[in-house]
C-alpha cells in the first residue's frame, strides 16, 4: 500500500509551471516543485531571461513570490535589462512579490584570514525568501563565488550544502551555470544539482544565428530530449515548439475574397476558405506581391484586420507601390486594420521570425496574413530544417482560423514543371496554390494565373491573363490561338482583327443586300420593258392582220369588179371553186 | 603623528555563537588589544538575530570583519587565526614587542 503510493507519486512529479511560452510543453508541465533545476550555456545564451521569466511568470501567474539572487549584475542593471522583455521588476519589488538581491564579491577587496563558511549567504537568502514568502529563488550564477573565493573546498562544501537546504525549504529553484569546456558547468555545479538540467546554446549557421534549449535531464519526469529552437522576442522567452503537432484544427466553411472577383470566380464563385493557407508561387516580376496586397486590402474593406509580413519591401515602400496599381493602403494603416511587418530574412533565424509572426498575431488578432515571400525566410534552409518549422506555423494559423497568403519565389522561369518542382516543400501543407508566370512572345513578356490546387472546391482549368493596371489587378480570358494561348498586345491584336473582320462581314452583308435590291429593281424594270415590248408588237401584228384584211377586202372588190367588168363571173366563180 | 591618532571603527559580522564566532571574537580582541590599543572601536553583529544587515555590507561569508574607517572599506573573512594576514588586511603596522 505504501509501495503503490510512493510509485505515484513518483509518476505524478510535482511541476512548478515556468509560464514560458512551449517549455512547459517540453518538460510536460514545467520545472520540479521544491527542487533545484541547473539552466547552463555559453555566455549571451539567455540563462539569465530565462530565469527572471521564471521568476516574473510565478510571481504574477502563479501567485509564487520569488527571489532573484544576483551575482554578475547589480539591481539597476537587471530591472533595465529586462524591461525591454515587458518585465517592470521594480513595480514587483514594491508589491512584494519578488526580492532582489545583488552579491557583490570582490576577490581583491577581501582578504582571508582563517576558518570561514558561507552562512551569511544563507541567512540573506532565508531573510529575503521570508520576507515574501517566496516559493521560487533564482542564483544568477552562483559560479562567480568561485572567482570570489580562493577557498574551492570550502565553497564546494558550502554549495551542496546550500542546495541541500533550497531542497529543504522546498524552494523551486534555479541554478544559473556557465558551460564548460568538458564538463556540464564550469565549476561542475550539475554534481549537487542532479534533479533537472537545462542546457541553452547560441549557434551561429551561415551568419545566422539561433538559440536552442535541449532538457538534458530531468529525473523522474518524461521529458523532450530533443534540441529545441527558442528565441528571447519581445514578450519574453519561447520555446519552439509553439503549437502540438497535431492536425484537430476545425474547418469553416465560410468563404473569403481574394479581393479580385474573376479570381474568386476561378475558385468556385466565392473565393477561398477562412482559416485556409494559399500559396502563390511565380518567378520575379510575376505579380505575386501585388496579389497578396490586394488580398490584405479586402480584408481591411470587410473590416477585418490584415496583416503583413514583408521580407523584401520597406513598409513605406510597399504602400507607394501599391499605390501605382490603385491600392491605397496608407488609409487601412492609420485606421488601425493593417500592419505591416517589415524586416530582412537574415535578421534572425528561421525560428526567430516564426516566434515573431507567432508574438505579432496573438497580440493582433488578425483576420487575414500575407506573407510576401515565405520562399526567402527558408533561403539558408534544407527543407528537412523548413518543413516541421513551417508546419508549425501553418497549423498555429489554422487553429487560430487565420487565412494567410503565402507568397513564394520560383527559379523557374516560364510555366514549366520546373516551377511547381521548387516548391514541394511547403505545397503539401497548402490548401489553395496559385501559380504566377511569365509567357514571353512576340516580343513581350506577359503575367498568366492559373489554380493549381484548391483543396475542397470546385475550381477553375483555366489559364487567365493577370492584368496589373492604376485600377488594380484584373484577370482577362486569354486568347486560343494557333497551339498556344495569346496574351498581352497579341491578346489584344487578335481581339482588334476578330472586331475589324466582323466589321467586314456586316458591311458585305449589307452590301450584298443593296445589290439584290437593285437587281430586284433591275429586273422588276425589265419586266416592264418586256411587257411594253409585247404589248407593241401585239399593236403592230393587229395592224398588220388588219391590214392585210383590208387589203383583201379590197382585192376581192376588185376582182369582182374587174370581173363583172369582163363578164366573166362563172369563170371566176369555177376558178374560185376550184381553188378551194 | 596623524597616524598614531587614526581611529579604526571595526565591524565584525558572525552568525549566532559558533565555534567560528566565539574564535573570530576572542582573535580579535586580542589583535586589537596588541597592535591598535586606544585607537579602535569594535562593533559584533549577530546576523541571526539582525539578518537584515547582511546585504549593506555584502556579507557573505561569516565571520566577515569590515573596517569600516578609516576609508577605504576593507573586508577580512574568517577565524582571523591568521593574525599576519588580518593585520595585513588591515593596513596596520605591527607593534614589535
Amino acid at each position: 500500500m505504501k509501495q503503490k503510493r510512493r510509485s505515484e507519486s513518483a509518476s505524478n512529479l510535482p511541476k512548478s509551471p515556468t509560464g514560458i511560452t512551449g517549455l512547459d510543453e517540453i518538460t510536460g508541465g514545467g520545472l520540479p516543485a521544491g527542487r533545484p533545476t541547473l539552466v547552463c550555456g555559453s555566455a549571451g545564451c539567455g540563462k539569465t531571461m530565462l530565469a527572471v521569466e521564471f521568476l516574473v511568470r510565478g510571481a504574477t501567474e502563479f501567485g509564487e513570490p520569488g527571489v532573484f539572487m544576483m551575482f554578475e549584475e547589480n539591481a539597476a542593471e537587471l530591472s533595465a535589462n529586462v524591461r525591454s522583455l515587458g518585465f517592470d521588476l521594480d513595480l514587483l519589488v514594491r508589491q512584494k512579490k519578488i526580492a532582489l538581491d545583488h552579491v557583490h564579491l570582490e576577490r581583491s577587496e577581501i582578504e582571508e584570514a582563517g576558518d570561514y563558511d558561507l552562512e551569511g549567504l544563507f541567512i540573506r537568502l532565508g531573510h529575503a525568501i521570508d520576507s515574501i514568502g517566496a516559493k521560487r529563488v533564482v542564483l544568477d550564477t552562483v559560479e562567480a563565488l568561485f572567482a570570489g573565493l580562493s577557498n574551492h573546498a570550502i565553497l564546494r562544501a558550502e554549495l551542496r550544502r546550500l542546495f541541500r537546504w533550497l531542497k529543504d525549504r522546498g524552494m523551486t529553484a534555479v541554478i544559473t551555470g556557465e558551460k564548460g569546456e568538458a564538463s556540464i558547468t564550469r565549476y561542475g555545479l550539475e554534481e549537487y544539482v542532479a534533479d533537472c538540467v537545462i542546457t541553452l546554446d547560441h549557434r551561429v549557421d551561415e551568419q545566422i544565428s539561433t538559440r536552442r534549449l535541449r532538457v538534458l535531464k530531468y529525473r523522474g519526469s518524461a521529458h523532450g530530449t530533443n534540441e529545441y529552437p527558442f528565441i528571447i522576442g519581445e514578450s519574453g522567452f519561447s520555446v519552439l515548439p509553439i503549437t502540438s503537432l497535431r492536425l484537430d484544427h476545425s474547418a469553416p466553411t465560410e468563404r473569403l475574397s481574394t479581393g479580385i472577383a474573376r479570381l474568386d470566380e476561378m475558385l468556385g464563385g466565392q473565393g477561398v476558405f477562412r482559416g485556409s493557407s494559399v500559396l502563390v508561387s511565380g518567378s520575379s516580376g510575376t505579380g505575386k506581391s501585388s496579389l497578396g496586397a490586394t488580398f490584405a486590402e479586402a480584408a481591411c474593406r470587410r473590416g477585418e484586420r490584415s496583416l503583413l509580413f514583408a521580407y523584401e519591401e520597406s513598409s513605406a515602400q510597399i504602400v507607394r507601390n501599391m499605390r501605382s496599381i490603385g491600392i491605397d493602403l496608407a488609409p487601412w494603416l492609420k485606421k488601425g486594420l493593417l500592419q505591416i511587418h517589415a524586416s530582412r530574412p537574415s535578421l534572425q533565424g528561421l525560428e526567430q521570425h516564426l516566434v515573431t509572426m507567432h508574438d505579432t498575431v496573438k497580440a493582433f488578432r488578425p483576420a487575414v496574413i500575407v506573407v510576401d515571400p515565405i520562399s526567402n525566410l527558408t533561403l539558408e534552409r534544407t527543407e528537412a530544417e523548413e518543413k516541421p518549422t513551417l508546419m508549425r506555423l501553418v497549423d498555429f494559423l489554422k487553429q487560430q482560423q487565420i487565412t494567410t497568403l503565402f507568397t513564394s519565389l520560383t527559379t523557374g522561369g516560364s510555366v514549366t514543371n520546373a516551377a511547381e518542382d521548387s516548391q514541394i516543400g511547403i505545397s503539401s501543407l497548402m490548401d489553395a496554390w496559385l501559380l504566377l508566370s511569365n509567357v514571353e512572345f512576340n516580343g513581350e513578356r506577359n503575367r498568366m494565373i492559373f489554380v493549381l490546387k484548391s483543396r475542397g472546391m470546385a475550381h477553375s482549368n483555366q489559364v487567365r491573363e493577370f492584368v496589373l493596371s492604376g485600377a488594380g489587378i484584373d484577370l482577362v480570358d486569354v486568347y486560343l490561338g494557333a497551339d498556344r494561348v495569346l496574351t498581352g498586345t497579341a491578346r489584344v491584336a487578335q481581339a482588334a482583327l476578330e472586331h475589324s473582320a466582323a466589321e467586314l462581314r456586316r458591311d458585305n452583308h449589307e452590301r450584298k443586300l443593296r445589290q439584290l435590291a437593285s437587281k430586284r429593281k433591275a429586273i422588276e424594270a425589265q419586266i416592264a420593258a418586256l411587257k411594253s415590248e409585247g404589248e407593241a408588237e401585239e399593236a403592230e401584228v393587229k395592224f398588220t392582220i388588219a391590214q392585210e384584211t383590208l387589203q383583201e377586202t379590197v382585192t376581192r372588190q376588185n376582182s369582182s369588179a374587174m370581173a363583172q367588168l369582163r363578164g366573166g363571173a362563172k369563170a371566176v366563180n369555177k376558178s374560185t371553186k376550184g381553188k378551194r | 603623528m596623524s597616524t598614531m591618532t587614526k581611529a579604526y571603527e571595526l565591524r565584525l559580522y558572525v552568525a549566532g555563537q559558533t565555534a567560528k564566532s566565539v574564535t573570530a571574537i576572542a582573535n580579535l580582541k586580542r589583535i586589537c588589544e596588541t597592535h591598535l590599543a586606544g585607537q579602535y572601536r569594535i562593533e559584533v553583529i549577530d546576523l541571526i538575530k539582525t539578518p537584515q544587515l547582511a546585504a549593506g555590507d555584502q556579507i557573505l561569508a561569516v565571520p566577515a570583519l569590515v573596517r569600516r574607517l578609516p576609508e577605504p572599506i576593507i573586508k577580512i573573512i574568517g577565524d582571523l587565526s591568521n593574525e599576519e594576514r588580518v593585520l595585513v588586511g588591515l593596513d596596520v603596522q605591527p607593534v614589535k614587542e
